[in-house]
């Protein structure tokens, strides 16, 4: 056992712990306790099947598709929205541990070790990005039922898309639920912003049938270019309104902004509470 | 209110290594939230080796010290030093320095002991074959060698506080802090906790600071910080600071009522005597031979009487006028009421 030099009180500089191991056992953690709790699993991924049946099956009777070739039937068309909604449920609720680890001591004590703080971000938001992504990636057992073919290289392209959104909305999440000091305030943001968001993003209705000032949000949306990237991969020929190389650069500008957004939510040191 | 900021020289106390300088070295240190003060202007040092104690009630600006120690607030005013580091300024170097183990529980639960001292171990840079022995070191260190496959939440509120502290241990930190760490804990679990606490001190040579609002485990510490309303009230060894009351703590029930009995007290025997809820308290030497005195000076007023000697937490009536649990803190502390 060590014994410390109790006659020299004073710090002797030792090498901090970096930023990829102290990211890295972050994110361990992070995926490690998500599967450990099999509800959660089970939640994320049955509430967006439940959705997309419902909804799906329900629209697609009631009323007309407007969308065209490749796509015949209504649950064909909200299957891309049906995957960005279970992302989105995965990386948001994930990001929910930010509020619980600083309601216990989690985050107190990784918040005093030699740690930076762009290595806590990384951590967390790329152990979210990894279970939106792997929950995303889950659902596509079920594209032949929407009338999806795939191969390697499709599902390659797709995971590359999923992972974009998932990351850009894990730290979107990750800059919302910092602040926060409680999940009920949490729920209401994810209620009051983030659904929305959601039900803009081409994933219910396209943005052609849209009306003037609905089109201009959705054509704000981040959402609307991961929905419009998976539509042209997932069915090939369908009308969209911008090529999927404009929806990918996109996406990336979307992710990089809301981690830096994040980063700098955990970056102020402040003279309140830390908890 | 009486807030008296009393001298705190520390007089009797011999320093056995006078040139041993302080491992951490509070020097008036303020600290303001928006609508309060909880910290005005505190100052003291803790020696290396030593167990350190701040002892005060809930609201008595202790926990923001804490924090403001173990680098996760800064000071509105002042600085404080730990092994030579500025807290406010040079906290990354620090934190490699020091073990902190907060009120809150830390661990998590869904996962192993093992797993979760690991998951600590990497924090502080520690990996591999290195970290896997040191784990195994720290887990029978604290009684848990043969339980580090389980996981947390199967393990009762004593073990997980055990893992708290092994966590804090992992890196080997010449200074150890912990924020009111027996809370939840029984009896049992807290005689081990102080143990263990003191076993660190004496084997290891940590220097250990803690907080508490429990003045049995004030007691235990080689020297106390008292705290109150932000302010430090007292400083020294628990002996020392029970023997500056001199002599014993006197205290009367008013059969009518104490505002008045203290009034005559005062008249008859020219002794400060402080009004305590329905009580009145004395602090004079000899005590038995003032009993037969008051009691037949004023028949009738008193109901009940007592002589002790003094306890800390006379220390801190002494020093603050008021009991250690009151209800409101900012209201007339004197009409305090009794919660223990």
């Amino acid at each position: 056992m060590a014994t410390q030099a109790a006659s020299i009180p004073r710090a002797t500089p030792q090498p901090s712990a970096g930023l990829v191991l102290p990211a890295f056992t972050l994110w361990w953690r992070e995926v490690v306790r998500f599967y450990r709790q099999t509800t959660r699993v089970i939640g994320v991924l049955a509430s967006p099947l439940v959705f997309w049946l419902v909804i799906g099956s329900g629209f697609g009777t009631s009323f007309r598709s407007g969308a065209g070739a490749g796509q015949e039937h209504y649950l064909d068309y909200f299957y891309p929205g049906a995957l960005i909604m279970i992302i989105l449920f995965t990386s948001i609720f994930t990001m929910m541990s930010v509020i619980e680890d600083r309601k216990e001591g989690f985050l107190l004590s990784v918040l005093v070790a030699p740690v930076p703080r762009s290595a806590i971000v990384l951590g967390k938001v790329l152990g979210g990005t990894t279970l939106a992504a792997i929950q995303g990636m889950i659902f596509l057992i079920f594209a032949p039922f929407a009338g999806v073919h795939l191969d390697p290289v499709k599902i390659l392209l797709v995971g590359v898309v999923v992972f974009l959104v998932s990351f850009a909305l894990t730290a979107l999440g990750f800059a919302i639920a910092w602040p926060m000091d409680s999940t009920q305030a949490f729920h209401g943001i994810v209620n009051l912003f983030l659904i929305p968001l959601w039900l803009l993003s081409g994933a219910l209705f396209p943005l052609s049938g849209a009306s003037g000032w609905i089109r201009i949000i959705m054509r704000l949306n981040p959402l609307t270019y991961g929905v419009e990237g998976l539509r042209q991969l997932l069915y090939p020929g369908t009308p969209t309104s911008f090529p999927l190389s404009s929806d990918t650069a996109t996406l990336v500008v979307f992710s990089l902004v809301m981690f830096a957004i994040a980063f700098l939510m955990a970056n102020r040191r402040t003279t309140r509470p830390a908890a | 209110m009486v807030s008296k900021v009393a001298p705190l020289a520390d007089a009797g106390w011999e320093p056995t290594h006078p040139s041993v300088p302080s491992v951490i070295s509070v020097q008036n240190l303020v600290h303001r939230y928006e609508n309060r003060t909880a910290l005005n202007g505190v100052s003291f040092d803790v020696r290396s080796a030593e167990l350190f104690g701040l002892l005060g009630p809930n609201g008595s600006g202790k926990t923001t010290l804490f924090r403001i120690l173990s680098t996760l607030m800064i000071p509105t005013a002042g600085r404080a030093f730990v092994l030579g580091c500025d807290v406010a300024r040079e906290a990354s170097r620090l934190r490699n320095q020091i073990g902190v183990v907060f009120q809150a529980q830390s661990v998590d639960p869904k996962l192993t002991a093992y797993e979760n001292l690991w998951h600590q171990g990497h924090l502080y840079g520690l990996r591999g074959g290195a970290l896997k022995k040191r784990i195994q070191e720290i887990l029978s260190r604290v009684g848990l060698a043969d339980r580090g496959k389980e996981r947390v939440e199967t393990f009762s509120g004593g073990m997980q506080r055990r893992i708290e502290l092994a966590k804090g241990l992992l890196h080997r930190p010449g200074v150890l802090l912990l924020d009111e760490p027996t809370t939840g804990l029984d009896p049992g679990a807290r005689r081990d906790l102080w143990q263990y606490l003191q076993m660190l001190r004496d084997e290891e040579h940590v220097s250990v600071l803690v907080t508490t609002h429990l003045m049995e485990e004030a007691e235990k510490c080689d020297r106390l910080a008292i705290m109150n309303e932000g302010n430090l009230v007292a400083l020294g060894t628990p002996a020392q600071l029970k023997t500056e009351i001199g002599g014993d703590v006197i205290l009367l029930d008013a059969a009518k009522d104490a505002g008045s009995l203290a009034e005559q007290i005062r008249l008859h025997f020219h002794v400060a005597a402080t009004v305590l809820g329905n009580q009145v308290r004395i602090e004079r030497e000899n005590g038995h031979h003032f009993v037969p005195d008051v009691v037949e000076a004023l028949p009738g007023e008193i109901q009940a009487i007592s002589v002790s000697k003094p306890s800390l937490e006379d220390v801190f009536i002494h020093r603050t006028g008021h009991k250690f649990w009151s209800e409101s803190m900012d209201e007339n502390s004197n009409s305090g009421e009794k919660r223990r």
